[in-house]
């Protein structure tokens, strides 16, 4: 009889809700009972409420188990796992699972499929395809395609990529450097994770289209030192993609070099900004550097410098494979492509949604998601990140696109989206991104520094018990002019935008902060 | 045999000085190697890469991540993060200051007075889809509970 091919995710989702005690007792329960069993360690498809989703390969395609325990396993087995049976865990065949079928993979297309460090499942499955194409091209062909595609930058900014790449292509320098900002430290985040732990060559494949067509020879991955599993893994990728010709002096015969190293950060939140990525990759502490100049002329030991996200970078190598225009098909106005979003917090089908531009956050949190996790009724949701704002209902069927989110003083940002049910309070939330911005200011501009610090204090006192002596529109006056000097004059985005979730907080839901009209009306 | 300090920092300058940057590297294999940097390195790490000994504190101070006291012999992080907020880490968190003998005043960590826990909040694991995240000496645990955290403790063992 032929080994049964059995996957159990390898992702750090999967491994913290017990995935390698799973795959230990399936390979101790299967030699126990003498079924041959062929176990691969895959990523993750993005099913955050399923793990550890358990598939086993069967000629109706790919079958689906979860949320399974160890314990489960022995019934498993009794029932017919390895043949893919009935079972009150099974959701038939992966791909048809609604959550799966109604997405637009395109970045995320191998996800959870392939052996995350496997190049064979990665060659077999498109991989290195758009490394070969670029080979083919001039550099300046590189930078158009990446143009002609709409890529905006992922990470936040939304900057185009394409743009940044001429840059850094058209400066003169002996050296020029790639370098990969996997500093993910947004909560409601996991894009960069998911795909460092789950399909490295495809960030690989897209940092060496990046070098050859700016002309730099060494690439840096700055990961964060929360991520131990994502580290681990994009070492032995790189060391794999080396042996096999795809890194090191001579890229497939091409005569070009490019060598990637792996930085592990150290834990500071504003090492996510560009300029403090840097410093902390030179060695020193990551506080924020003013710009011009921009790290494309003066960046890394003062060479120019590309830096792009995960998702930036994860994303080029589809563009070059098959072409700009079948990228920029998706997506919406100046938005093009997709953008893999990620569900997280109180909602009841949490994971990783790629969808083109243009969804809403009702779809995601509903159609997607479920619903809350409490089974209460949702709140709001921050778009964005830490440094992003909440949005009220009356927001949520805008279509998620960069330029309908900044038309309300949203940002759509990394993708991360955080669900909070009716128990949140917004004035507790706006309270901790002041404290969260006072904790992570690198301390080089005042209005962060101090300000964070002042923006909790008085949120303090607008949260007090009343008394004769406070004077509640005064405090709340003040909240507003200490949000407006800190957009103002922040040098970068930590002291920058802290001010939008604590503004959408008061804004949207002025009862929270015992205000009984909105105040602006009240002021 | 330990190593002691002076030979681990040794080994490390020894493996990347010639790198560009090489200061989070090397502070990293440190910590790795010690459990943080005993401040009788940074000395040894100055002139090994030639900088002054304030720049090395400096950056061993400003990143979260470095450790200039020995932790707790079991150290556990609880994420802070907003994902995990949405899916009650106050109260997780409340909990396992309590149940470990911690404080987590001011946003920053602590040891049991009996050395035995340290207590960190951390600010995102990556597994918001699966909040709230804990990690208990380098492993992940996800969808966290009390009951589910006292388990995990209660199986750390009496080590001393």
């Amino acid at each position: 009889m032929n080994a049964v091919t059995v996957y159990v995710p390898r992702d750090s989702a999967a491994l913290a809700v017990g995935a390698d005690e799973v795959a230990a007792a399936l390979q101790a329960e299967c030699a126990r009972r003498g079924l041959a069993l062929n176990l691969v360690r895959n990523g993750s498809r993005g099913l955050f409420w399923l793990e550890t989703l358990v598939e086993v390969a069967t000629p109706q395609g790919r079958i689906a188990y979860g949320p399974v325990e160890a314990d489960d396993v022995p019934a498993l087995l009794d029932a017919g796992l390895l043949s893919g049976a009935a079972h009150a865990l099974c959701h038939g065949v992966t791909e048809q699972i609604p959550y799966l079928a109604k997405q637009e993979r395109l970045t995320f297309a191998r996800m959870g499929i392939t052996d995350p460090l496997s190049i064979a499942d990665y060659e077999a499955n498109e991989g290195f395809a758009g490394l070969r194409a670029a080979l083919a091209l001039a550099p300046a062909a590189i930078v158009h395609q990446v143009l002609d595609s709409g890529l905006r930058g992922r990470g936040g900014a939304a900057f185009p990529t394409g743009i940044k790449w001429k840059t850094v292509a058209a400066a003169q320098a002996a050296e020029k450097y790639v370098v990969c900002n996997a500093d993910e430290g947004d909560s409601g985040t996991f894009s960069d994770r998911m795909t460092m732990e789950g399909d490295p060559f495809m960030l690989i494949e897209g940092m060496t289209i990046a070098a050859l067509a700016v002309g730099a020879t060494r690439g840096y991955v700055y990961i964060r030192s929360e991520y131990p599993d994502a580290i681990a893994t994009m070492n032995e990728a790189v060391a794999r993609a080396t042996a096999a010709d795809y890194l090191g002096d001579d890229v497939l015969g091409s005569g070009r070099a490019f060598h990637l190293i792996i930085r592990k950060a150290a834990g500071a939140y504003v090492c996510g900004e560009e300029t403090a990525m840097l410093e902390s990759l030179e060695g020193k502490r990551g506080i924020v550097r003013a710009k011009p100049p921009l790290p494309a002329i003066e960046g890394l030991f003062g060479q120019p410098t590309v830096i792009n996200n995960v998702i930036s970078f994860a994303s080029v190598p589809l563009i070059l494979a098959r072409g700009a225009a079948f990228y920029r098909d998706y997506g919406v106005g100046r938005s093009r492509g997709t953008l893999p979003m990620q569900l997280a917090g109180n909602i009841k089908h949490g994971g990783l949604v790629e969808k083109a531009f243009g969804v809403t956050l009702r779809e995601l949190m509903f159609d997607f998601g479920g619903g809350s996790a409490s089974g209460r009724p949702i709140k709001t949701a921050q778009v964005g990140g830490p440094l992003g704002t909440y949005l009220p209902e009356s927001q949520w069927d805008l279509p998620i696109d960069y330029e309908a989110y900044a038309a309300v003083g949203a940002v759509v940002g990394h993708g991360g989206i955080v669900v909070h049910d009716d128990s949140a309070d917004l004035s507790k939330l706006a309270r901790y991104a002041m404290a969260f911005c006072a904790i992570e200011s690198c301390g080089k501009c005042t209005p962060c520094r101090i300000g964070s610090t002042r923006g909790v204090e008085v949120i303090d006192k607008i949260m007090a018990p009343p008394s004769p002596k406070t004077n509640k529109p005064q405090q709340v006056q003040l909240l507003r002019d200490l949000c407006d000097t800190m957009v103002h004059g922040s040098l970068c985005a930590m002291g920058g935008m802290t001010p939008y979730p604590v503004l959408s907080a008061l804004n949207h839901f002025p009862q929270d902060f015992g205000l009984a009209t909105p105040d602006r009306e009240a002021a | 045999m330990n190593p002691t300090p002076a030979s681990v920092t040794q080994a490390a300058l020894a493996r990347h000085a010639a790198e560009p940057g090489a200061l989070l590297p090397i502070l990293h294999e440190v910590q790795d190697a010690l459990g943080h940097i005993p401040r009788e390195v940074v000395p040894q790490i100055a002139e090994g890469l030639n900088l002054s000994r304030a720049e090395v504190h400096g950056v061993v101070t400003y990143y979260h991540h470095f450790r200039a006291e020995a932790p707790g012999r079991h150290v556990v992080q609880v994420c802070r993060a907003e994902a995990c907020q949405a899916m009650g880490s106050d109260a997780l968190m409340a909990h396992a200051a309590h149940a470990l003998g911690c404080h987590t005043h001011g946003g920053h960590g602590s040891t049991s007075a009996d050395g035995r826990y340290t207590l960190n909040p951390v600010y995102c694991l990556g597994l918001c889809a699966s909040s709230p995240a804990v990690v208990v000496n380098d492993k992940l645990h996800a969808r966290m509970t009390p009951a589910k955290f006292d388990k995990i403790v209660n199986a750390l063992g009496a080590d001393a």
